[in-house]
């Protein structure tokens, strides 16, 4: 008889606790953290599985003490109940995580509130050091700053402006987060990174993200080929960059030798033809005395104007040209699906410095910017590719699994310095 | 120690107080900031980086950015010192109105400047578009020397034009007045007297513009033209190199010192200020009779080239950008933000320049010449190599006004201040010591002889100086986006962070405030010119 009260106790408590943890998550939904609900949730499921052992424990003790076979049967099913109970529990946490989840998806921003103890108090403050311009990455920040209510500082500049800063700057940073437009930068500051914790990491694939957790990619863009609609014909349209060493393109190529993309390419051909077959095509591709343009941009606006029939760019640029001269802006992009380095796809990405003073927002601001709602602001406005699972590309681009990238990740192209090399032995630069 | 001391200053000339020296002394140690960290960073820098620097290939590009210095150099006195002389000695039509308009090309940024320039002149631009219907389908290439030289040519000649200006309106009519009497024409009156006369503006505003071209980092880029700025800036792009980037910057150097000699052999060490005894009169006027028109064409030919294009190509994107939905953004903050620091960067470096240009004119030597020379370095620097520099000072030594306005002015100090030294001394120049002993005999010290009767005579010269720092403050970006208070913003960033992803409609509206803001401290100038 009491042992079935017992049984029933340890049910009623079991589930309390599973309810409870469920009642929380809902709650936190809205005016919580999604973080620390999960943490919560764990916690419950502990405490519920310690209570049932405990509740076993009593159990037995009580058939050990009764020394009666009734008794022991008892004891037995009251350890079975306890099982149950803690696998109750453990279901009642996994219903909690995924009601998070949820609640993740239905409000991404409130998601972000760091914490119940930052949101009774001050939000704190965040200093990102952003190498992508105001134009692209102003508006999401601006989105962040106003779901956390932390208050953001950027500084704008070049990404390799802002490296070199903080590396003058050193131990003196007063930045968090470096916000870069390729890899490079974010390599060459490596040492000045922290690692990010694991659920950040992990959210991104792996070619887009540095192996030692030190930064990640956030928005993907991919090597194309611009060329003019006027002056190339669709059949004319090359399927290789090794095609542009035909003596039919020369004078009529414009390529970006000290653009830092234009250089992981290079650095990608490297790895994948060897340095020989790289030297040959750059001399090649010499030979065809392509236009040297400080930047991507100003190829785009070449050959939308029929200066240059081809240029060799990342593939968002173009969208808003269009977007500013509307469809007749006579250029095109072409993805090349090569699957060798002309078809590499890269990405901007940060990270958090070491000497970080608001690492817990440095690290809100990374969830954020591999939310949903972050992921679809890149996509949607800046043309770039979503790296998160579950959030779709713009509609005017080639889905990224069908853009036969190389299979290499981009952590593996941090020789720059091998590539200066190769471009000023092949009088690429001076 | 008296050798010594007698070394550092030439024979005959009277040795500076400490009154002066002392000024001297640290505007000078704060000129040399950029110049000490390029020598720590170069320490850090692989065998590999110096093997760099003495290449035969960088020897070329040290030639390629001389050959552009020469061109720009060239260029711009021709065209400049003709304006000068146009927009204030003569009864050329509209001739205040011009005196503003051919001042402010100025104020474009050069690397704005060269992609208007390339949208409206291109091959393929908005010109050829004009010209399509009459059978032209593509414009010559603009590319390379020509590109590059030109659109630093027309956006830096106002230098010239402005130093020239200012000592045309402070030379002594008598001498005008003799020649005519000598019976010497307009004409060779003009080449004979008043172009001798202007030397030393001359050569202070030619050196402006070359190492204004050494240091352009802008046009060089966007016209294709490998110069060694362009060397260095790659440094830092391609391979965030910082020390070969140092390395390379020292070669750069090298170079600014060579023009800064040329500079001291062609400004002379002749005496320009009034011999006659007779106080400061109003100037005659020239009257160009035939050439009256002529003469205001050429004027406006220059102002359409130099400023209307520009402007017309930032008004199309403007109104394309209106037409196409595009927000016209309030630029309050920007505008307040860029006035505010380039008033006080004038300012200050208007006050900086007065010790080292009272030194190099009154108590010419060794001393002199070392501190006025070193206060060149920073303004023949690409921006990012100062601002890097004092990144790394600020940062370590005066961390409470790190990214602050206030070290964010003293870099434009550091970058501009050639700008007013080249004023200020032409107008020292022509004051004549004379006045100064006369002072002194009636018993006054040194620094109240300065204060009570040097300084305002070196008004207008002061004026002037803080002006061109202004202007060229008004537009600088290297500094401003790594030296700025968090979240800073100024109408030149502005421009460059839509105009660097393409969005030209949004960069039109700041680049376009950016000229408006920047000529009316100009026009005022020029009315109060007028008024005197």
């Amino acid at each position: 008889m009491t042992l079935r009260v017992f049984r029933l106790l340890v049910w009623i408590v079991a589930l309390a606790i599973a309810g409870l943890t469920v009642v929380t998550c809902q709650s936190s939904g809205a005016d919580e953290s999604v973080t620390s609900a999960v943490n919560q949730a764990n916690q419950s499921a502990q405490e519920a599985a310690a209570a049932a052992q405990a509740a076993a424990d009593a159990a037995q003790k009580a058939g050990a003490s009764a020394r009666d076979t009734t008794a022991v049967t008892v004891a037995e099913e009251a350890k079975l109940a306890a099982k149950d109970a803690a696998t109750a529990a453990v279901a009642a946490a996994s219903a909690a995580r995924e009601a998070s989840d949820a609640a993740k998806q239905v409000a991404d921003s409130a998601m972000m509130i760091a914490s119940t103890e930052t949101m009774r108090g001050d939000p704190g403050s965040l200093v990102v050091y952003s190498g992508r311009s105001e134009s692209l990455v102003g508006p999401i920040i601006e989105q962040f700053a106003e779901a956390t209510g932390i208050d953001v500082q950027v500084k704008y500049g070049s990404t390799f402006e802002i490296a070199a800063t903080l590396l003058e700057e050193g131990q003196n940073s007063p930045a968090d987060v470096f916000f870069a437009q390729d890899p490079g930068g974010l390599g060459a500051v490596s040492e000045l990174l922290s690692t990010l914790p694991g659920d950040v990491v992990l959210k991104v694939p792996e070619w887009a993200r540095s192996p030692d957790g030190s930064w990640v990619g956030i928005s993907g863009r991919a090597r194309v080929i611009v060329y003019s609609t006027e002056l190339v014909s669709d059949d004319e349209l090359p399927t290789s960059v090794k095609d542009l060493t035909d003596p039919k393109w020369k004078g009529r190529i414009g390529w970006p030798p000290t653009n830092a993309s234009f250089r992981t390419m290079v650095t990608a051909m490297r790895l994948m033809w060897g340095d020989d077959e790289t030297r040959r095509w750059l001399l090649d591709m010499q030979a065809n005395e392509p236009g040297i343009f400080p930047k991507n941009t100003p190829i785009v606006a070449a050959a939308g104007a029929g200066e240059v029939s081809v240029g060799l760019v990342n593939h968002y640029y173009l969208h808003r040209f269009i977007q500013e001269e509307g469809d007749d802006f006579a250029a095109r992009n072409l993805f090349l699906k090569s699957g060798g380095p002309d078809s590499l796809v890269m990405v901007a990405g940060a990270g958090i410095l070491d000497t970080s003073e608001n690492r817990h927002n440095a690290e809100t601001f990374m969830r954020f910017m591999l939310s949903k709602v972050a992921q679809q602001y890149f996509a949607g406005q800046t043309f770039e590719y979503p790296l998160v699972e579950g959030v779709k590309t713009h509609r005017l681009l080639p889905p990224i699994d069908t853009l036969n990238g190389p299979d290499i990740d981009l952590s593996q192209l941090s020789d720059l310095q091998g590539t200066d090399a190769l471009l000023r032995e092949t009088g690429v630069i001076p | 120690m008296s050798t010594l001391s007698n070394l550092a200053w030439s024979s005959g000339v009277s040795r500076p107080s400490a009154a002066l020296v002392a000024p001297a002394l640290l505007v000078g140690a704060a000129m040399a900031l950029p110049l000490a960290y390029l020598i720590i960073r170069s320490f850090g820098a692989s065998e590999e980086a110096w093997e760099l620097l003495f290449r035969l290939r960088t020897a070329q590009i040290l030639g390629r950015s001389a050959l552009l210095v020469v061109v720009v150099v060239v260029g711009t006195l021709a065209l400049g010192v003709p304006l000068a002389w146009l927009t204030s000695r003569t009864d050329l039509p509209m001739r205040r109105l011009l005196a503003v308009l051919t001042a402010l090309p100025l104020v474009i940024p050069t690397y704005v400047g060269a992609f208007l320039i390339i949208s409206a002149l291109g091959p393929r631009g908005l010109v050829q578009d004009i010209l399509e219907p009459l059978g032209v389908s593509r414009l010559p290439e603009i590319y390379g020397l020509p590109g590059a030289a030109g659109t630093l040519i027309f956006l830096s000649y106002p230098y010239v034009l402005l130093t020239a200006r200012a000592a045309l309106r402070r030379m002594d009519p008598s001498l005008d007045e003799s020649a005519r009497l000598l019976g010497h024409g307009p004409a060779s009156a003009f080449f004979r007297l008043t172009l001798p006369q202007l030397r030393p503006a001359m050569s202070a505003g030619a050196l402006l513009v070359a190492l204004y071209a050494v240091s352009d980092f802008g046009a060089v880029s966007l016209m294709r033209y490998e110069s060694f700025t362009w060397a260095i800036y790659q440094q830092y792009q391609g391979t965030f190199d910082r020390s070969v980037a140092a390395v390379l910057s020292l070669g750069l150097v090298s170079l600014a010192a060579l023009v800064l000699l040329a500079e001291s052999v062609a400004r002379g060490n002749r005496r320009y200020y009034r011999p006659s005894s007779g106080s400061e009169r109003s100037l005659t006027t020239q009257r160009l009779g035939r050439m009256r028109w002529p003469c205001a064409i050429f004027c406006w030919i220059v102002v359409l080239l130099a400023l209307g294009l520009p402007v017309a190509v930032l008004a199309y994107w403007l109104i394309n950008g209106i037409s196409n939905g595009e927000p016209l953004l309030l630029l309050w903050q920007a505008t307040r933000n860029a006035v505010t620091v380039s008033f006080f960067a004038a300012v200050v470096a208007a006050l900086f320049a007065i010790p080292v240009a009272a030194l190099s004119v009154r108590h010419p030597g060794y001393f002199a010449t070392f501190v006025d020379k070193i206060s060149h370095t920073g303004y023949a620097l690409p921006g990012i190599v100062v601002a890097l520099a004092l990144v790394f000072f600020g940062s370590r030594v005066i961390t409470p006004l790190y990214q602050t306005i206030w070290l964010l002015v003293f870099a434009y100090v550091v970058l501009f201040l050639p700008a007013a030294l080249g004023a200020v001394r032409s107008s020292l120049v022509q004051i004549s010591p004379r006045l100064e002993e006369s002072a002194r005999v009636l018993g006054k010290g040194q620094l109240r002889v300065m204060l009570s009767v040097t300084g305002p005579l070196m008004g207008p010269g002061l004026l002037m100086g803080g002006a061109l720092v202004f202007l060229v403050t008004m537009k600088e970006l290297p500094a401003t986006l790594i030296l700025g208070p968090l979240g800073f913003k100024t109408l030149a960033t502005g421009v460059w962070s839509a105009s660097s992803e393409a969005f030209f409609a949004r960069a039109a509206a700041p680049a376009l405030t950016l000229i408006l803001s920047s000529s009316v401290p100009m026009a005022v100038l020029m009315l109060r010119e007028r008024s005197r």
